[in-house]
């Protein structure tokens, strides 16, 4: 029977199941796959902050969504067109996110009695009339996953591990996967255990062949490559990123690379990837906690090394005294904070953007440290090196922002030429006749000379005391503290002029209203303002790289228009430090629930407050 | 017995990969022009002196050492060492100096700290710092109190320590250092005092030559707020009853002419007196043992008035360090390892899209 093929120009397709069905890693492949036959792509990845909550329960739900386009997208999209869910509880959990008529896909094995009281279902939703709303297909995932198996000598429980690749398999044949990067992931990752990688390939075949035999699927999608810029691609993450621009800027800089750091979501992976990176001459200390992790690197920024530790929200309150020491210190230190939902441990694997006033003023007395953040996954690699190139020019710590959007989330990444990467230079400070002065500056950036051990005639001893100007000695003079804090300040206001002018996004040349942005809400809010611009306003985008200092353009380009709008997943951060420093009546849209903007949610809220506006 | 013959051998295998001065270094070569602010009669100036003193039989260069200390008294150290010195923060000089020394194999890395500094705030990098060997020598000065923060007690002050924020006497049990260094899988631990700067210089010259983290409790008398604090061990009276010095692989007797010595009774070491025991019950120290148990044993001898406090090096081992494994470790991956940085963006799966393309 030949079965029917149908263009789309996008799907969303969410994987759900239990925490142990393998979700995360069915959604990885079919971004992989996807990526490969060229569309674009935005990923959300959802899990629970528990390892295996109690199978089969709301809470242990762990879920992937793609959205995936012939054109350029910059969201992981609002709500799913398709939902697989691996049990009840999958399908509970999700159900409320899916519009009326859209599909469902249930692994219907798992709908016993046990299962659906466990989530409150009284009755069998697939055998009443509760899902009436939706394209309903009931697939026995898990027996005909064993059953595909059943010569394999897998006993039963190991052979329905398999199931979350009869779900790809399937997934893969509905939208015309390219299937040969999955069956050769798949080998590899079971290289030592040649029976489960038979086992996972040919539950993913059966998954497949499913698809294509039987009558309960009568349509498969095609959604072509999307138009992108000429260049080589690959499918890549925030995290993924983040750590290939250190390394890249390692590399460029010639300084070897030093991680100091303590495991923490979604910060880890950072770790996890470097430490495998050690032909690079990576360095990766694994302290035994937070503070150790900075400290470890600071130490190794006094001796040269580009340095970097990595953390999120509870673990940059606990480095927050050893920044300090690294702003008096004036050495060279990025400091990774990947944001989470907080306060406190609040939501380990949720994100948010509320660390920005942490970042900014987490210290005591005046200690200012520039600020970056990362707009979307692949930027992470062009975050890293610009915070390197901060650090090494102006000899500073600095924040790298990401969250955990951007950490796990991926999108098509093109692989930058790397002779086009910034020149980063240590330029380490050499003796000469003159007594050395640790603290004689470079009169264009402030910096002061980076002397590390092992050259001669640079011996000096520096701390945390309050330093005198040029010697470096200790110093209580008030009049030099005061020139101290100013010249720590000016130092950092200096690298304003270093940022390249500012670039607005306003297709009409007449918007009024600005939409302000930072960190990983760009892809959303640029969805939200094209959709407004198709409804007929104009409206100006513009999204910030550099957080402290602020870009030497931005208040004369905030006063320049009749409103600025500027979503943030917090409370109004970044709005309290425009606020107070330009006297704009910045117009806030917060969100602080642990998830990213909706696009749809961000549209409607921009409408309400263009109504207002006289455009 | 002379306090002076702590003998190990000094191959200075710790100190191989750090250049070496051509010119032959003097005590003063070792001075800043800085003002030494310690209290004037403070143990610090000792100890200060005897490591200037010291460190040219090292014959290191002087860029290739650096002191890190953290915040206390003894935490200005480096400011007075003509080396390159880092003044850190409470508690932190072991993860930062760790990280210096992973990262620097071509130093010689010191840190500088007190009771309060390694032993409170800083417990924690301590006893990791410990375990995992990095080539560093750590030179805790414990006067049992806190001294910049003016006389508080401190977690080696003695229970019952009458002091400004113990009006009635301090509640908690204080920590033993070297107990808990060696309870931390310490390679090398030793304990010297301020007074007698053969001794003590004796110790460094067996830290020094250690690779990996070298732990030396050092008593030093806090004049201003714990004055007299180790008196029984430096008066001539009770010196020679309390104090034993530990000697590698040489039996444990003290006393005038060797008259008390330690041996086993009941599972614990205890002190006896020589002619009341068959020679060969004397216990024979052995700091190379893989066991820490009898270097444990030792470091428990002493109450709480300091009596039959043993000096020298409890224990000295050889475990690979830290450092040395990491620098295996990059350079094994260095050889086999193929470190193409655009072969490492390009990852496994990529497409290309040509300008031509039409979708």
């Amino acid at each position: 029977m030949a079965k029917q093929v149908q263009q789309l120009d996008r799907v969303v397709i969410r994987f759900a199941g239990d925490s142990g069905d393998g979700m995360q890693l069915a959604g990885d492949q079919f971004t992989s796959e996807t990526a490969v036959f060229g569309n674009d792509l935005s990923t959300l990845p959802n899990f629970p902050a528990e390892i295996r909550a109690p199978a089969g329960t709301l809470p242990g739900v762990s879920s992937f969504q793609l959205h995936f386009a012939d054109h350029e997208i910059t969201t992981p999209g609002d709500a799913p067109d398709v939902l697989v869910a691996m049990n009840p509880a999958a399908l509970k959990a999700n159900l409320p996110d899916l519009p009326a008529g859209r599909d469902i896909i249930v692994n219907s094995d798992e709908f016993s009695a046990r299962n659906l009281a466990k989530v409150g279902y009284a009755s069998n939703p697939l055998d009443n009339d509760a899902l009436d709303s939706w394209r309903v297909h009931k697939v026995a995932l898990t027996s005909m996953t064993i059953e595909a198996l059943k010569d394999t000598g897998l006993g039963k429980k190991e052979a329905a591990r398999a199931k979350n690749m009869f779900a790809l398999g399937l997934l893969s044949w509905m939208y015309h996967r390219p299937t040969d990067g999955t069956l050769r992931f798949l080998e590899k990752k079971f290289a030592k255990l040649p029976q489960v990688a038979a086992a996972n390939v040919a539950a993913f075949r059966a998954g497949w062949n499913y698809g294509e035999t039987t009558e309960s699927f009568g349509v498969s999608y095609e959604i072509k490559p999307a138009v992108m810029k000429p260049g080589v691609y690959r499918n890549i993450s925030g995290n993924l990123a983040l750590s290939y621009g250190l390394i890249a800027a390692s590399r460029r800089s010639g300084l070897p690379l030093f991680l100091g750091a303590y495991p923490i979501t979604p910060a880890s992976d950072i770790l996890h990837e470097l430490s495998k990176h050690k032909a690079f001459g990576v360095r990766t200390f694994q302290a035994e906690d937070e503070i150790a992790g900075i400290g470890a690197a600071l130490g190794a920024a006094f001796g040269g090394a580009l340095a970097v530790t990595t953390t999120s929200g509870p673990g940059l309150a606990l480095k927050s005294e050893t920044i300090g020491l690294a702003v008096s210190l004036e050495l060279p230190l990025v400091i990774c904070d990947i944001q989470r939902g907080g306060p406190s441990t609040g939501l380990p694997t949720k994100t948010e953007q509320t660390d920005l006033l942490q970042a900014m003023f987490g210290r005591n007395g005046e200690a200012p440290v520039p600020i970056v953040a990362a707009q979307s996954p692949g930027d992470c690699f062009d975050a890293a090196i610009e915070a390197v190139r901060i650090a090494l020019t102006y000899r500073t710590p600095v924040f790298l922002l990401s969250d955990g959007y951007l950490a796990n989330g991926s999108e098509p990444w093109s692989i930058p030429d790397l002779d086009r990467l910034p020149q980063l230079t240590a330029d380490f400070a050499v003796a000469t006749d003159e007594p050395f002065l640790p603290y004689e500056r470079d009169p264009e950036t402030l910096a002061r000379p980076w002397a590390v051990p092992g050259t001669a005639g640079l011996e000096h001893r520096i701390g945390g005391l309050e330093k005198a100007d040029k010697t470096g000695e200790i110093s209580y003079d008030p009049a030099n503290h005061a020139l101290m804090v100013g010249l720590r300040q000016s130092k950092v206001d200096r690298i304003a002029q270093s940022i390249p002018p500012l670039q607005v996004d306003d297709p009409s040349g007449v918007a009024r209203v600005l939409v302000l942005g930072w960190g990983s809400t760009h892809g959303v809010i640029d969805a939200a303002c094209h959709r407004v611009r198709r409804r007929g306003i104009p409206v100006a985008q513009l999204h910030l790289r550099h957080l402290n200092p602020f870009p030497a353009d931005l208040g004369g380009l905030l006063r320049s228009y009749d409103r600025v709008v500027l979503p943030e997943l917090n409370l109004g951060q970044l709005a309290l430090l425009l606020r107070a420093r330009y006297l704009v009546d910045v117009i806030g849209i917060n969100q602080v629930s642990g998830m990213p903007f909706r696009a749809a949610d961000l549209e409607d809220s921009l409408w309400d407050i263009l109504q207002g506006v006289d455009t | 017995m002379s306090l002076d013959s702590v003998s190990l051998d000094v191959d200075l295998r710790a100190l191989a990969g750090v250049p070496k001065t051509e010119v032959a270094q003097k005590a003063k070569d070792f001075k800043t022009d800085q003002e030494v602010r310690w209290c004037p009669g403070c143990g610090d100036y000792v100890i200060l002196a005897a490591v200037q003193g010291f460190l040219p039989e090292l014959g290191l260069r002087r860029e290739n050492i650096v002191f890190v200390s953290g915040i206390g008294c003894s935490s200005r150290f480096p400011y007075y060492m003509n080396t390159f010195g880092l003044h850190s923060i409470h508690g932190r000089a072991p993860a930062i100096a760790s990280g210096l020394a992973a990262s620097r194999p071509d130093l010689s890395v010191w840190v500088v700290t007190g009771d309060g500094d390694a032993l409170s705030i800083g417990g924690n990098h301590l006893i990791h710092a410990l375990r995992r060997n990095v080539n560093l020598t750590i030179l805790l000065f414990n006067n049992r109190i806190y001294g910049l923060t003016k006389g508080q007690y401190s977690p080696t002050s003695e229970i019952g320590k009458i002091t400004k924020s113990t009006p009635m006497g301090s509640l908690d049990f204080p920590f033993n250092p070297v107990s808990v260094a060696l309870g931390a899988e310490a390679t090398f631990v030793a304990r010297t005092i301020d007074s007698d700067r053969a001794h003590l210089t004796s110790v460094l010259r067996a830290a020094a030559a250690h690779e990996g983290t070298a732990l030396v409790e050092i008593y030093q008398n806090c004049n201003i707020f714990n004055d007299g604090a180790f008196d029984s061990l430096k008066d001539p009276e009770t010196r020679g009853q309390w104090l034993i010095p530990l000697e590698h692989d040489a039996p444990i007797r003290f006393g005038a002419d060797g008259s008390l010595c330690v041996v086993r009774r009941d599972g614990d070491l205890c002190v006896v007196r020589t002619d009341s025991v068959d020679a060969a019950e004397v216990i024979v120290h052995d700091a190379e043992a893989d066991n820490p148990s009898l270097a444990f044993a030792l470091s428990r001898l002493p109450g709480q008035d300091l009596r039959y406090t043993p000096v020298g090096v409890f224990r000295s081992v050889r475990r690979p360090t830290y450092d040395r494994l990491m620098a295996d470790q990059i350079a094994q991956a260095e050889l086999t390892g193929d470190a193409d940085l655009g072969a490492l963006l390009r990852g496994q799966d990529t497409w290309t899209v040509r300008a031509t393309a039409s979708a």
